[in-house]
């Protein structure tokens, strides 16, 4: 019997025996994280300049979601035990005993090298290599050695994050300039305040898994603070398209909108005591990302407002 | 006749649910073969084609 079923008791051993379903796989690639990740790597192949075959820019979304469902898969695995600890996350397949350990890892290393391996063969090497790095920044930087040892773990981690549109990018180019890089660093720069929004309300979960989030080692007061600088760094970041010529008028002033809304909301977490806040800046920064990245969409889309800038 | 597990589900029904997931894993996992074999004919085409 695997040591999750030994862990996690009789129950669990009930359902590995009955056996994992299709279902419980497309839990463990993070569905919702995926949709995020796709979504700022279709935006890095839209921004670039240049064309690419639809089939081979479909086949690079493709491998962008395939390797971060894979590498959300063996975080779930090195994860299965503080998992099964935190509310938010013991109804994932492994601490519910859905899934064998060994055979969601299994799973996520198939996933991660075919992925990387069809980004290679259709698209180009250099793309597959970004892939490759985004997967192994967030499996071994990110997990297994920054997650549980220090609270700048996200802030460190999250480039692993940023890394798609930069992927979408050179998938399209082949190769990468500053524009990328600039997106590269709008997402790392959001991440920190994204989590530590989320780390704010559920820093009884971490604590009680023994995950050393912000708020749980330097207290809520500093954890807003740093979410304050993090929003307003990333106000002149997000005009960085604009300003490398990627993006029309029209983005950076909805940029400057969305960011001056980020920093509200940093600031209305600095004054609540309460938890509301920093529930709704959660929601919002999601929400920030998508619409900052739809607007680079559209702004780049021929035949719209822009006909494409650049 | 049929034993109960330890959740309490006879372990006739039991391996009867396995199967039937093993059954739906087997086609889930032919699905993905058939379109991957598709996916890089297309590929295929696409590169060959000057795409």
């Amino acid at each position: 019997m695997s040591d999750a079923a030994i862990t996690i008791g009789a129950g669990a051993g009930d359902a590995i025996e009955a056996g994992s379903r299709v279902r419980d796989f497309v839990q463990l690639l993070k569905p919702r994280v995926m949709s995020l990740v796709v979504f700022s790597g279709f935006a890095g192949l839209m921004a670039a300049p240049g064309q690419l075959h639809p089939v081979l820019a479909a086949v690079a979304i493709l491998c962008i979601a395939v390797g971060s469902g894979a590498a959300g898969a063996i975080n779930m695995w090195y994860d299965r035990d503080i998992d099964a600890i935190m509310a938010r996350t013991r109804g994932r397949p492994i601490p519910m005993g859905r899934v064998d350990p060994d055979e969601a890892v299994s799973f996520g290393i198939v996933l991660a090298i075919g992925s990387v391996m069809l980004m290679g063969l259709a698209v180009n090497w250099l793309a597959a290599g970004l892939l490759a790095t985004a997967i192994a920044f967030y499996v071994f930087v990110y997990t297994i050695w920054l997650k549980r040892r220090t609270p700048q773990n996200i802030v460190i981690g999250g480039a692993a994050g940023a890394f798609p549109p930069v992927i979408g990018w050179a998938a399209v180019t082949g190769n990468i300039s500053l524009a990328p890089i600039a997106l590269f660093l709008l997402v790392f720069m959001w991440t920190p305040p994204h989590f530590w929004a989320l780390a704010l309300y559920r820093a009884g979960d971490y604590a009680k898994a023994g995950i050393p989030m912000l708020p749980v080692v330097a207290g809520s007061r500093a954890t807003k603070r740093q979410m304050l600088i993090y929003t307003v760094l990333l106000l002149p970041l997000a005009l960085a398209p604009w300003l490398l010529g990627v993006a029309g008028a029209f983005y950076a002033c909805a940029a400057a909108l969305l960011g001056g809304l980020f920093v509200v909301a940093a600031v209305r977490v600095w004054y609540d005591s309460s938890e509301r806040a920093a529930r709704q800046m959660f929601a919002y920064s999601i929400l920030y990302l998508f619409l900052l990245f739809t607007l680079l969409i559209l702004d780049r889309t021929p035949g719209l407002w822009n006909g494409g800038a650049a | 006749m049929t034993v109960p597990s330890a959740q309490g589900i006879p372990a006739a029904d039991a391996g009867d649910l396995r199967r039937r997931r093993q059954r739906a894993r087997n086609w889930a996992l032919l699905a993905i073969l058939v379109a991957l074999v598709a996916l890089i004919y297309v590929i295929a085409i696409v590169r060959m084609g000057g795409g």
